[in-house]
């Protein structure tokens, strides 16, 4: 028998080593340059005044109640919008009405529509210039540039988020299991409790970690709707403007570090739950050869 | 092209999947590499295209060792499990592609005719402007060999071809390609776990199991000779009996049979449902009916013998067998395999 | 059309509908209304006005450059993270998802940062008489920066999920790297990369945060027309605002629209005849 050669493999499209190691390293350059310095000049930045100052602006009461502001936001929209998914989730994929596909449409716009332009739009229907504004004014009720302004206005750009996971998903999975469990008895939130959470909960986990990084993060449509009132309507990311813009860069980054931080936490997050099988579900019309798929 | 393999050995992972096979096809012989999944038969096909590439020993298409020759320079027509059509050409750019990427140039004019020469060769005039999404499963496999056949390849090479078909359309592609074999005169191997459509359509029939190659020969001579039990059993329904053979017989349930010249000791003796024949008085072997299932050619009959075995035989259309019947079973025929 | 045998319709549905009604399609519609009442004269020499057609210009065509970066970036980006693995490749595939999870007025500052004319990036550019922050060129590496995502997000899991069996015929039919690579794998990445392209185009339209910071804001050449829009609002000027919004809005609309087009003409080749 002649030498063994063990794990040979004939050279895909793409595998000649030039080729590939050029290709690697002009990746990895640009990923370094565009991704990786973007992060590791926040950490420089925020301590290049030494420990002391950003300790300072850490504990300072406008970085805390911005930190507070920003977390509550965080509170009343995540679970909100997470109850909104599902339920958005449910009608379209358990049930066959008209307008479903147009619905589906509807409730994606806000990833295409500038967080400016849906700020503006608050504006209109909540500000004195608005629809509701002048008869809300009367009453004494203050959305706009007050704190129920940013969580309207968070919910907005955040409303497709957990909805856009558990949809492709629930469609992949179909009827059959709530359907059995409904013949057998199980009232609608039984079957929904017992069958399809436990098959759709790494997903929807998935799509709450994204929501909650994306409403934590948000600055164009806050910076619209909260009127910039230090240690009163100020989320952190505003805090971050007003300090760059006071000259306080220092104090700006370390303002960014936290919010740094919490991205880094939500992409250990997001790859964790991708390991349990969220984020997999593409919709339909991505995937590849479907020819071939339905064969 | 007469094609040779010599001790080849693959390895994935830990999963040794081809041990040490050697065989040889003659030019122009149409061969299967029949064997159960697992069997290493897809392997060696796709080593002999140079999809992978043999751990050890070597692979000579003639005279030339083409072990590290990769795919695009090997000059093999492959026609994969699933057609593996590209979903976004037409079926006459799909057939038209390896011609057009081919380092022999033409003329556009020359491929056009080309591909509808063979458009006619597979019986798909007119339907070479649709999609392979806009035809049937069997048209997209008679695409996939037109398109296999396109950069006149020196072998053809099939990965169960007629796996993903319905039985009907199986059986007429079956003859189809034996009959453009016969036409083209091309080397061909064809991979199947399908005893039935590797008896019928190949000259020679490789019967694998485990990286092995078990036994080969044509279909008459694997089906009336076969050399194990393992054979005998993956070839077609078989009745299996514990024996013992003693000076030159075996014995079973009563039986006996003639195996001059096999040593003694214990054994197992294969009979086809066809060997078998049922009589209501002896000499044989004493048995009862438990079941009659009717099939469109005849009656298949199961029946439990006193030592507890089960036969299966099968019985004229007219016979009026029934459950409960006791009677005797005759071996006309049967094969005796050594234990161990 | 089957029955609907589960129960929960009336409830789900009518969340779903109330919720998208109040958060999305009211204040919407309300911009809408805003722009609308003020005359079709009014409106036009609002969006018309010099000032916002060169905000137009800067928009749009940092917005191309991003996108065209990004669709050869991301495309490599997404070659090598399924195709090649090398040490540490799951760091970079995590680390293609910062983007979307840094807040954009942190990735504002970063970037602003870098590329200041004595900055890390910036001082080395600056020598060779290349300046980016306060430039068009800085709106674009913003752009980059906050759109990257899409396209590899979008290409990976097709380049996945590509049936290893067509690149094996290609090869098999004698076809070299490049030929395979642009007659075969290239087309069946088309739909996810045009979907990958109008996503990344349409939040590039759109993107504020990071780009206020390096943009340097001046009227007339480095200020985009979301900012437009924000200045107008600062100045009181709500009218000029809604109309220019709307404009905004139209945009993304028109891409949302185009979008679903080009997909559908990009897979017409997988429907049944």
């Amino acid at each position: 028998m002649g030498v063994t050669r063990t794990g040979r493999k004939p050279p895909r499209v793409g595998d000649q080593p030039l080729f590939r190691r050029m290709l690697i390293g002009i990746v990895l350059v640009i990923v370094a340059l565009l991704i990786v310095a973007p992060l590791v000049v926040i950490g420089v930045e925020a301590f290049s005044k030494g420990w002391a100052v950003y300790r300072d602006t850490i504990i300072h009461p406008d970085t805390l109640h911005a930190i507070g502001l920003t977390v509550f936001a965080a509170i009343v929209a995540v679970p909100v919008n997470t109850a909104f998914g599902i339920a958005a989730a449910w009608s379209i994929t358990k049930f066959d009405f008209w307008g479903r596909r147009f619905l589906l449409v509807v409730i994606e716009i806000p990833f295409s529509v500038s967080p400016i332009v849906a700020g503006v739009a608050y504006l209109f229907v909540y500000g004195l210039q608005g629809v509701f504004g002048p008869t809300l004014d009367e009453y004494g009720v203050k959305i706009l540039f007050a704190i129920p302004g940013i969580i309207l206005a968070s919910m907005f750009v955040t409303a497709p988020f957990v909805a856009r996971e558990l949809i492709p998903l629930m469609q992949a999975q179909g009827r059959d299991l709530e359907e059995a469990a409904t013949s057998l008895g199980a009232s609608g939130w039984r079957t929904f409790f017992s069958v399809t959470l436990p098959n759709i909960k790494w997903a929807l986990l998935y799509g709450v970690v994204l929501c909650n990084a994306r409403v934590m993060g948000e600055f164009g449509a806050v910076s619209v709707v909260s009127g910039n009132i230090r240690g009163q309507t100020n989320t952190l990311p505003l805090h971050i403007e007003l300090l760059y813009h006071d000259y306080q860069a220092a104090g700006a980054f370390a303002a960014a570090s936290i919010l740094a931080l919490i991205a880094v936490f939500t992409i250990i997050a997001k790859v964790a739950l991708e390991r349990q099988g969220a984020g997999r579900v593409r919709r339909p019309a991505l995937v590849a050869n479907p020819a071939e798929k339905t064969q | 092209m007469k094609i040779r393999l010599e001790n080849v050995v693959k390895t994935f992972e830990t999963f040794r999947a081809v041990r040490d096979v050697s065989l040889t096809i003659e030019s122009g012989e149409l061969v299967a590499l029949l064997g159960p999944s697992g069997s290493g038969k897809t392997t060696i096909l796709r080593m002999v295209a140079g999809l992978e590439y043999a751990d050890g020993g070597h692979i000579y298409f003639g005279d030339q060792d083409a072990t590290d020759i990769p795919v695009r320079d090997r000059g093999v027509g492959f026609v994969f499990q699933h057609y593996a059509l590209f979903p976004h050409m037409t079926v006459a750019e799909n057939i038209a592609f390896g011609m057009k990427v081919s380092k022999v140039k033409r003329e556009k004019a020359a491929i056009d005719a080309r591909v509808v020469e063979l458009l006619r060769l597979v019986r798909l005039e007119g339907l070479g402007d649709r999609f392979p999404a806009q035809i049937s499963g069997g048209q997209r496999q008679r695409v996939a060999l037109a398109r296999a056949l396109s950069v006149d390849p020196k072998v053809l090479l099939l990965d169960e071809p007629f796996g993903a078909l319905d039985a009907n359309v199986r059986h007429d592609l079956r003859r189809w390609l034996r009959e453009i074999h016969r036409e083209l005169g091309i080397t061909t191997i064809f991979v199947t776990h399908d005893q039935e459509e590797a008896l019928d359509l190949a000259d020679r029939v490789v019967i694998l199991k485990d990286g092995h190659i078990i036994q080969q020969g044509t279909a008459e001579e694997v089906c009336r000779n076969p050399q194990s039990a393992f054979v005998m059993k993956f070839l077609g329904d078989a009745n299996v009996l514990a024996a013992e053979v003693r000076d030159g017989k075996a014995y079973a349930s009563g039986a006996a049979i003639d195996v001059s010249g096999m040593a003694d000791g214990k054994a197992e003796l294969y009979a086809r449902p066809a060997d078998l024949d049922w009589s209501a008085q002896g000499p044989g072997i004493p048995a009862s009916i438990t079941r009659v299932l009717d099939r469109p050619d005849g009656r298949r009959v199961l029946a439990t013998t006193e030592t507890g075995d089960q036969l299966e035989f099968d019985v004229e259309p007219e016979r009026a067998v029934k459950a409960g019947e006791g009677g005797f079973v005759t071996l006309r025929r049967a094969k005796v395999f050594a234990l161990g | 059309m089957r029955r609907n045998v589960l129960p929960g319709l009336r409830l789900s549905l009518g969340v779903t509908l109330f919720y998208v009604g109040l958060i999305v399609v009211l204040p919407l519609a309300a911009l809408v209304f805003k722009a609308a009442s003020l005359g079709p004269e009014d409106y036009w020499r609002i969006v018309s006005s010099s000032r916002a057609l060169a905000s137009y210009r800067v928009t749009v065509l940092s917005a191309l450059g991003a996108t065209v970066f990004n669709l050869f970036f991301g495309l490599a980006l997404a070659w090598v993270l399924t195709r090649y693995r090398f040490p540490g490749w799951r760091i970079v595939d995590a680390m293609v998802d910062l983007p979307f999870a840094l807040p954009t007025a942190v990735a504002g500052i970063a970037l602003t940062a870098l590329f200041t004319t004595n900055g890390w990036f910036g001082s080395i550019l600056a020598d060779l008489g290349i300046k980016v922050a306060y430039t068009p060129l800085g709106i674009m590496i913003a752009m980059c920066f906050t759109s990257l995502p899409f396209i590899v997000r979008t290409v990976q899991p097709v380049l996945e999920d590509l049936d290893p069996a067509l690149e094996e015929a290609a090869l098999s039919l004698g076809g070299s790297d490049w030929e395979i690579f642009r007659k075969v794998i290239l087309p069946l990445l088309t739909p996810a990369l045009l979907a990958g392209v109008s996503l990344s185009f349409a939040r590039s339209l759109g993107e504020f945060g990071a780009i206020i910071f390096i943009a340097g804001n001046q009227p007339m050449s480095t200020e985009i027309t979301a900012l437009l829009v924000f200045i107008r609002l600062e100045e009181y000027d709500y009218q000029a605002a809604a109309a220019i919004a709307s404009v905004l809005l139209i945009a993304a609309f028109v891409m949302l629209a185009l979008t679903n087009w080009m997909q559908s003409r990009a897979l017409r080749y997988t429907v049944r005849g």
